[in-house]
């Protein structure tokens, strides 16, 4: 069985499952219901001088019939006094005092820093985070990603926090940012102890096609709001690799972003993340879904042979290269499997239309052919195709050759000039441009209908091809 | 024993012929429409006789944009909205859709085609209109999905129409031939009220035409005829006994049944004869109109029957039984049925030959014969030039539609023998632009 308990910068839970600084963490009771489901630990709802909410707070993204592939936010931090969070923070504490509790903050002057500090540490919070990512809202009085988005200030205001902190402290990150490494860099120069991201993405979900406004929509006004949800997954695991590839960040990261599922958690912890934080996928299925989380984490554990999390914090990160260093000779080529294709021929028109024309339809079948001297390899028909292992990428090189974009610069092996012999679609095949012209319209513009062509422009009956 | 009670209601009525493919709500509009792949030049397209453009409609829908889907529907195919609930799609549309090799479920294309048509007859949004007026005429005989799909396209091409209907209703068989549990009277008429009042033809109900001073009228006041006719009555079996009180044809049966409902009484044990899709529904309606027992007859083997795979399922799925390799020799009983003499037969080299000596009776107090209709080869002979195929077919273009009389064009079951909607539907369309050609001299 392996142990899925963590030491998170000196912060100690059961597992890295914890719920991130949001409405789930907003009271002792949503906390302790969560402990009770088994969540690891939970961050609490961003604590300062309580705000005023406006009514209509959430927007989504929804992908044909998936509900939420996105979501944003225009709530605030905490609305609720200060003495009544740090007393359910006691309470809490006292029911699971081998869980993470860790005091989400944003506040203003050292003064309030300083105050804000003591009084969670004295509620028996384990941890602090600096919530320095909030996108919207608290960034135009000065705070959240106001503070994230300026690396001197977030390191000052992280230098007032260590001046009074006894319990660890992180610094939430906000990805609105051009490189993340430089609040990173910052946040451990302050002193920090740990860092968390991302934050929200500013955003816009959605426009009323009707009302002329965005969602979500607040007596017919919307405002911009903070992104997050499984189509932020990507951009988190970007910005948590660069932060754990670089050297002079070296903290331990709790990865937030996208996060729903054991297989999530995974990518965040391969590419350098010790803890994860989850926060819209419990909002959409309710805390309950730990349990898919922390089955599929200790399967895949014991799968692996990893005895603890740390044997795989970071293990995807020697693999994730400059683009320059990647091995110019490697190739693959695309290979239908013409026994499990079902003819839905959307990798041809891929292709065809979005690629390399490598693919080709044949006669008497609906199964198209790959071009192979046209395959460039680049995965688009293998990412389309509707049926599982149906097109794989397989290797064509000898495996023998490496040689990278570096390699070839420093050879002086590279083009240079605008049409150099050394271009590397010189010699790749391109059909004429006028041979597109007509050649599927018949199939584009399908149907009888089409053949027939609308009632008022008929002047001719319907051409011979639409009989065939 | 009977698995539905006989219906005494409207509702008993409605409920034992419940709807086989129902109205879809938004949601599963919603999830269904967003499991289509839009395949490249879609399979599901070419298996549509009518060539809507289907990958198109359902990505309007998933789209948020019905009112377009309905567009796309209704520009390849003025039944869309019944085509959609009583075409077979299992051999057209859904059994080309490439999930059936995936073993995966096909998308319900007939259940959204009708949620999205649905929207647009409920509402009675403007879609569609007449052309600007060309000055010409074309009668139209007949109200069904020939003559109406003629006469909407004739309209949309600028044409005053005409359309002469012997019944009281519009639609053909779609009223009075379908099985009640794939599509009701009111959903049937509420499309035909909505294509009349979107081109504006107009339909004179109650007017056979049936002489040939009817037809001089029209050659006289019409620049064509378009002849969307049908079929006639089932075929006699030229038995002994056929003329017993209980022993019906199928397609009065269940005309009688689409306009009567649960006022139409069927036998305690019903025979229905014959191996086509109207055989079938004949018997699953005498199954859920009560009857206690309904034995499916036909002179070949079960795997020889003409009627889809699905359509013998649904009969058998409401307890109708199979009686295969039996040929009906004499329709006994005294004034009312009593039974049905059969004797087995063999296929030998093809041919269907009767067992001597194997006779049997089999007990009922009703017969369906569902033995394929007439032509109307008498009313066609009152057309001067009209030519007839050797099954009583009329012969007409190919593409134009236009028959041996140059005046007349034809399309749907008098033209193709007898078939579905769609491709009443489909063929009218194409026949509509064939009268076009002609009158406007392409």
């Amino acid at each position: 069985m392996p142990d899925l308990s963590i030491n998170f910068a000196g912060i100690k839970s059961p597992n890295p499952f914890w719920l991130a600084s949001a409405p789930p963490t907003n009271s002792g009771y949503q906390v302790m219901k969560a402990f009770d489901a088994g969540w690891g630990g939970a961050v609490w709802k961003t604590l300062g001088v309580p705000v005023v909410n406006v009514s209509s707070r959430y927007g989504g993204v929804n992908y044909r019939d998936k509900r939420l592939v996105g979501f944003n936010n225009i709530e605030l931090i905490s609305d609720r006094p200060l003495a009544d969070n740090l007393r359910e923070i006691e309470e809490v504490k006292k029911h699971f005092p081998h869980h993470a509790v860790i005091a989400s903050l944003m506040v203003q002057s050292r003064q309030e820093w300083h105050d804000i500090v003591r009084d969670v540490t004295n509620a028996g919070a384990d941890g602090i985070e600096l919530n320095f990512g909030c996108p919207h809202g608290m960034c135009e009085r000065g705070m959240g990603s106001a503070v994230g988005q300026e690396p001197e200030v977030l390191r000052t205001i992280v230098e007032w926090v260590m001046e009074v902190a006894r319990i660890p402290v992180i610094v939430k990150l906000t990805p609105n940012i051009s490189d993340i490494t430089e609040p990173a860099r910052a946040a451990r120069a302050g002193g920090a102890d740990a860092i968390s991201l991302i934050n929200t993405i500013q955003s816009i979900v959605g426009v009323d096609l009707d009302k002329f406004a965005p969602y979500p929509i607040v007596d017919g006004k919307g405002t911009n709001g903070g992104y997050c949800g499984p189509a932020v997954k990507p951009i988190a695991l970007n910005m948590v690799k660069n932060c754990a590839q670089d050297p002079d960040v070296r903290l331990p990261i709790s990865g937030i972003g996208g996060i729903e599922n054991w297989r999530d958690a995974v990518e965040h912890i391969l590419l350098g993340a010790s803890s994860v934080q989850v926060c819209t996928a419990a909002m959409h299925f309710g805390f309950g879904i730990i349990r898919e989380m922390t089955a599929g984490l200790e399967q895949y554990m014991t799968e692996k042979g990893f005895s603890t999390i740390y044997d795989m914090v970071g293990k995807a990160l020697p693999n994730v290269k400059h683009w320059e260093d990647l091995n110019l000779k490697y190739k693959v080529t695309a290979h239908i499997n013409e026994d499990k294709c079902i003819g839905c021929q959307l990798c041809y028109t891929a292709c065809e239309d979005g690629a390399h024309q490598a693919i080709r339809l044949q006669e008497g079948t609906r199964t198209p052919a790959i071009i192979e001297e046209n395959c460039v390899g680049c995965n688009l028909c293998s990412l389309v195709c509707p049926v599982e292992q149906c097109i794989t990428m397989e290797r064509t090189d000898d495996a023998t050759q490496h040689r990278t974009w570096k390699e070839r610069t420093a050879a002086n092996d590279i083009p240079v000039t605008f049409n150099d012999e050394r271009a590397g679609g010189l010699h790749h095949w391109v059909p004429e441009p006028a041979a597109a012209l007509g050649k599927e319209r018949h199939k584009t513009l399908p149907g009888k209908a089409r053949a027939l062509g609308s009632p008022q422009a008929a002047r001719l009956p319907a051409p011979a091809e639409s009989q065939s | 024993m009977a698995e539905y009670p006989t219906p005494t209601t409207a509702q008993d009525f409605a409920a034992n012929f419940a709807q086989i493919k129902p109205l879809m709500s938004n949601t599963e509009a919603l999830y269904e429409s967003s499991r289509c792949l839009f395949c490249f030049d879609a399979p599901c397209i070419k298996a549509c006789p009518s060539g809507i453009d289907i990958p198109q409609f359902i990505r309007q829908i998933n789209s948020g944009n019905t009112t377009g889907a309905a567009k796309t529907i209704y520009e390849a195919n003025y039944f869309g909205n019944a085509c959609g609930k009583v075409c077979p799609t299992e051999v057209l549309c859904e059994g080309a859709c490439v999930y059936n090799l995936n073993e995966q479920k096909p998308i319900e294309i007939g259940r959204l085609q009708s949620h999205a048509t649905r929207k647009v007859i409920d509402s009675g949004q403007k879609l569609f209109g007449p052309g600007a007026a060309n000055g010409r005429k074309v009668a139209v005989i007949g109200a069904g999905p020939a003559g109406i799909s003629a006469a909407c396209e004739l309209r949309a091409l600028g044409y005053e129409v005409d359309v002469f209907e012997a019944r009281a209703q519009p639609s053909g068989l779609t009223l009075y031939g379908v099985a009640p549990y794939k599509i009701t009277n009111e959903e049937t008429l509420a499309e035909m009220d909505y294509l009349e009042q979107q081109f504006g033809y107009r339909v004179h109900y109650n007017q056979r035409i049936s002489s040939r001073e009817d037809l001089q009228r029209l050659e006289d006041g019409y620049d064509a005829i378009f002849l969307g006719i049908g079929l006639g009555a089932t075929n006699a079996l030229l038995l002994p006994g056929e003329e017993r009180q209980h022993c019906v044809g199928a397609v009065e049966f269940i005309e009688q049944l689409r306009t009567e409902q649960q006022h139409v009484a069927v036998g305690r044990k019903v025979v229905v004869l014959g191996g086509g899709n109207t055989a079938m529904d004949a018997a699953s309606e005498s199954a859920r109109m009560g009857a206690e027992d309904v034995v499916l007859a036909y002179r070949r083997g079960k795997d020889e029957m003409g009627a889809y795979e699905f359509e013998y399922d649904l009969a058998k799925s409401v307890g109708v039984k199979g009686l295969f390799n039996v040929a009906p020799v004499e329709i006994i009983g005294n004034g009312k049925v009593e039974g049905v003499r059969f004797i087995r037969t063999a296929t030998v080299d093809g041919q269907v030959q009767v067992v001597p000596g194997s006779e049997f009776v089999e007990s009922c107090d009703m017969v369906i014969k569902a033995t394929g209709q007439s032509k109307q080869t008498g009313f066609l002979h009152l057309i001067p030039g009209l030519q007839l195929d050797g099954k009583g077919r009329i012969v007409a273009d190919a593409r134009t539609g236009q028959t041996t009389n140059p005046k007349y064009f034809a399309s749907g079951d008098a033209l193709n023998g007898g078939a579905e909607v769609v491709n009443a539907a489909a063929e009218a369309k194409q026949t509509a632009r064939g009268i076009h050609g002609f009158l406007s001299g392409n």
